[in-house]
C-alpha cells in the first residue's frame, strides 16, 4: 500500500489526466471523474490484488467501473499503474481509438465495459457467485454512480447479492449529489440512501471518498461483516480538486478550454 | 422441445462441468432435474430478467458456459440492452433459451405472444439465432450452441412437437437441413411450423408438385448458399415462420435474393403480419387465424403454384 503522500500523489497524476484527456478530446463527463479520483487512487494503489504486466491473472480483484462515463478517470489510473503507455491517454475519444468515450474492455485492465447505467453490479455478481462455487479467494468491486441507483437492475442486484451471502463483493457508490439534469436530491432522491441498502441486507460504510485513511481503513477491511456483501457510500465531491468545477452541474457536460485548463491545472500543482 | 432440450443439457452438464443453468423463476417441470442433481451450477435469480443477463455474462466472464432458461420474451425483450452491451459486446458464452415460440402461449395475450424475437435477436452483432425445427433438431441445436464460443439465442416451441425427421439429422449450424427433396417448389421453414412445412409437401405432392423442405433452423448466420441453390433448382421459394413478417426469415432469405444478380425465383413470405393479434387461443387456433395452418398455407401458395411450369 502506498503512503498517503503517494496515494496523493497518484490521484493528482489522474486529475491531471482527465483535464487534458477531455480538454484535447473536447469531451463531456470531467466532474465525475473527478469526484472518484481519489477512490481511484486507494483502489489501484494498492488494495485492489491485480498484475498491471498480466491483466489476465486468474487470482485478480475484478474491477468493474459500473459508471462508465467516468472512464477517463479509469484509464488514467490504469495508464498510471502500469497496465499500458501513458501515451495511450492522448488517443482518448479519437478517431480510430480503442479508448471509448465509455469504459470499454478493448483496453488492457479493463474487466467489462459499461456506459448505460445499472449493469455494473449485475456482472459483478456474476463474477462473485463464480468466485464463490470455484473456492477463489478474488473479490469483486463495482464503482457506481448515484444517479445510477435509479436504475431499477440497480436493485434486482442489490436484493440477489446479501440473498447469496457473496461477501466477496464490494459496491461503492460516488455519492456526488449531482445527476445529468440537477441534483439527485431534485431529481429522484435516494436518501435515506445507507438505511436502503442495509435494509436490503448489505454491511454499510458511509466515508469521506476524498480522505486517503477513511477509504483505506474500509477498503482494506472487507467483507465489513462476514458473509454480507459490503458498500461503501462514499460523500464525494463533483469535480473535486479544481474550485470552479466543484458542484457544478455545468461539468457533468463542459470540457475545459485552454485558458481554463490551465488554470486547473495550476490549482492542482499549489494543492500539494 | 422443451424436454429434448433439457434431457440434452443434464447430458452435456454431465460431460462439462463449465455448463450452468440459469432461470428467472420459470420453468416448472423442467429444470428440477439439472437443480437437483448440479446445485453448484444451477441458479434461480428470481423474477429480475435485467440482473439475469448481467449475472450470466459475470459467470461466463469467470469461464463458464452459460444457458439461460425463461419463457415467452422475458429473457429476450425485458432485457434487451443488456443482452446486447453485456452478452453480445463481451462475445460471452451465454446461450439464452426460450421456450413458447409463436403462438404456444397464445390464449395467455399479447405479453405471451412471442412474434418478434428473431428479428430482435438477429439485429445483435455476435448473435447467432437457432430455432430449430422439431425434438431432433432441438438435441442437435442444444450440442451446437454448447460448442459454440459466443453468445446464441435458441427459440424453442412448447412440450409435444412431433418428430419430423425420420432418420438420423444431419445438423451444423449456419447449415439449411435438408428435409425433403423436391424440384419444382422449395418451402423454408423455420422454428415449430416444420411438422405442417411436411404435410404440405406431401399433400402437394400427390397433386403432382415436387416441394424441396428446407429446415432452417439457423437463422443467423444464414445459409445464404442453400437459399441460392434452391432458387437456382426450383421455380418458386416460400418461406413459413410462426413470426412477424418483419426481420424474421422471409427477411433474411429476401435480404439474399435481392442481393443476388444471377436469380430469378418467385418468392413469398409467409408468417404473422406486423400488428397485435386480436384475439387470443390456443396455438393451433392462432396459426389458422394468421394463414399458417396447412389449409391456410396450401391457400397461400395457390397463386404461385399457379405459375409453375410442370
Amino acid at each position: 500500500m502506498r503512503s498517503f503522500k503517494q496515494l496523493s500523489s497518484l490521484a493528482k497524476k489522474i486529475r491531471t489526466h482527465v483535464l487534458k484527456m477531455t480538454h484535447r478530446a473536447k469531451s463531456a463527463h470531467v466532474g465525475t471523474s473527478l469526484s472518484m479520483a481519489d477512490l481511484l487512487a486507494v483502489l489501484y494503489g494498492g488494495i485492489l490484488r491485480v498484475r498491471p504486466k498480466e491483466p489476465d491473472w486468474p487470482e485478480r480483484d475484478r474491477f468493474i467501473l459500473s459508471k462508465g462515463h467516468g472512464c477517463a478517470g479509469l484509464y488514467a489510473a490504469l495508464a498510471e499503474v502500469g497496465f499500458f503507455p501513458l501515451s495511450w491517454l492522448e488517443e482518448f475519444y479519437q478517431n480510430g481509438s480503442i479508448l471509448a468515450g465509455h469504459i470499454t474492455h478493448y483496453v488492457p485492465g479493463v474487466e467489462a465495459s459499461t456506459g448505460s447505467l445499472g449493469h455494473g453490479l449485475s456482472i459483478a455478481c456474476g463474477m462473485a457467485l463464480a468466485g464463490r462455487r470455484e473456492g477463489k479467494s478474488y473479490r469483486v468491486f463495482t464503482l457506481m454512480s448515484d444517479g445510477e441507483c435509479d436504475e431499477g437492475s440497480v436493485w434486482e442486484a442489490a436484493l440477489f447479492v446479501p440473498h447469496h451471502k457473496l461477501d466477496n463483493l464490494i459496491a461503492i457508490v460516488d455519492y456526488n449529489k449531482i445527476q445529468s439534469l440537477g441534483t439527485v436530491k431534485d431529481v429522484l432522491d435516494l436518501d435515506p440512501f445507507a438505511a436502503k441498502w442495509k435494509a436490503f441486507g448489505w454491511a454499510v460504510r458511509e466515508i469521506d471518498g476524498h480522505d486517503y485513511k477513511a477509504i483505506e481503513d474500509a477498503l482494506k477491511n472487507i467483507p465489513f461483516e462476514s458473509g454480507k456483501p459490503s458498500c461503501v457510500i462514499a460523500h464525494t465531491v463533483k469535480g473535486k480538486g479544481v474550485h470552479f468545477m466543484e458542484n457544478s452541474l455545468l461539468w457533468h457536460y463542459r470540457s475545459p478550454n485552454a485558458e481554463e485548463l490551465e488554470c486547473a491545472l495550476k490549482e492542482l500543482e499549489e494543492a500539494l | 422441445m422443451r424436454i429434448a432440450f433439457f434431457r440434452t443439457l443434464l447430458e452435456l452438464a454431465e460431460q462439462d462441468k463449465r455448463i450452468h443453468l440459469v432461470v428467472g423463476d420459470l420453468g416448472f417441470g423442467a429444470v428440477e432435474p439439472f437443480a437437483e442433481r448440479y446445485p453448484d451450477r444451477f441458479l434461480n435469480v428470481g423474477v429480475a430478467e435485467q440482473n439475469m443477463i448481467g449475472i450470466a455474462t459475470g459467470l461466463a466472464l469467470s469461464g463458464k458456459i452459460v444457458f439461460v432458461y425463461s419463457i415467452s420474451n422475458f429473457p429476450t425483450l425485458r432485457c434487451l440492452e443488456q443482452i446486447r452491451n453485456d452478452i453480445c459486446y463481451h462475445r460471452a458464452s451465454v446461450k439464452i433459451v426460450a421456450s413458447g415460440g409463436g403462438f404456444v402461449y397464445g390464449a395467455l395475450g399479447m405479453s405471451h405472444h412471442v412474434t418478434e424475437d428473431i428479428a430482435v435477436m438477429r439485429a445483435l452483432p455476435e448473435m447467432v439465432v437457432v430455432a430449430p425445427g422439431d425434438p431432433s433438431e432441438v438435441e442437435l441445436a442444444t450440442r451446437a450452441v454448447a460448442s459454440h464460443s459466443g453468445p446464441c439465442y435458441l427459440r424453442l416451441g412448447r412440450t409435444g412437437e412431433a418428430r419430423v425427421h425420420q432418420k438420423n439429422v444431419s445438423f451444423q449450424l449456419g447449415k439449411a437441413t435438408l428435409v425433403r427433396s423436391g424440384k419444382d417448389v422449395t418451402l423454408i421453414s423455420t422454428g415449430a411450423l416444420l411438422e405442417t412445412a411436411f404435410q404440405v409437401a406431401e399433400e402437394l405432392e400427390e397433386q403432382g408438385v415436387e416441394v424441396r423442405v428446407l429446415s432452417m433452423h439457423t437463422l443467423k448466420p444464414l445459409d445464404s448458399e442453400a437459399v441460392l441453390v434452391a432458387a437456382r433448382e426450383t421455380q418458386a421459394i416460400v418461406t413459413l415462420e410462426e413470426h412477424s413478417l418483419i426481420g424474421g426469415l422471409g427477411s433474411a432469405v429476401a435480404e439474399v435474393l435481392a442481393e443476388s444478380s444471377e436469380v430469378q425465383v418467385s418468392f413469398k413470405r409467409l408468417g404473422i403480419p406486423s400488428g397485435f393479434s386480436s384475439c387470443v387461443g390456443d396455438q393451433e387456433y392462432l396459426r389458422a387465424v394468421h394463414g399458417l395452418s396447412k389449409n391456410g398455407i396450401m391457400q397461400s401458395l395457390r397463386p404461385i403454384l399457379s405459375l409453375i411450369e410442370r
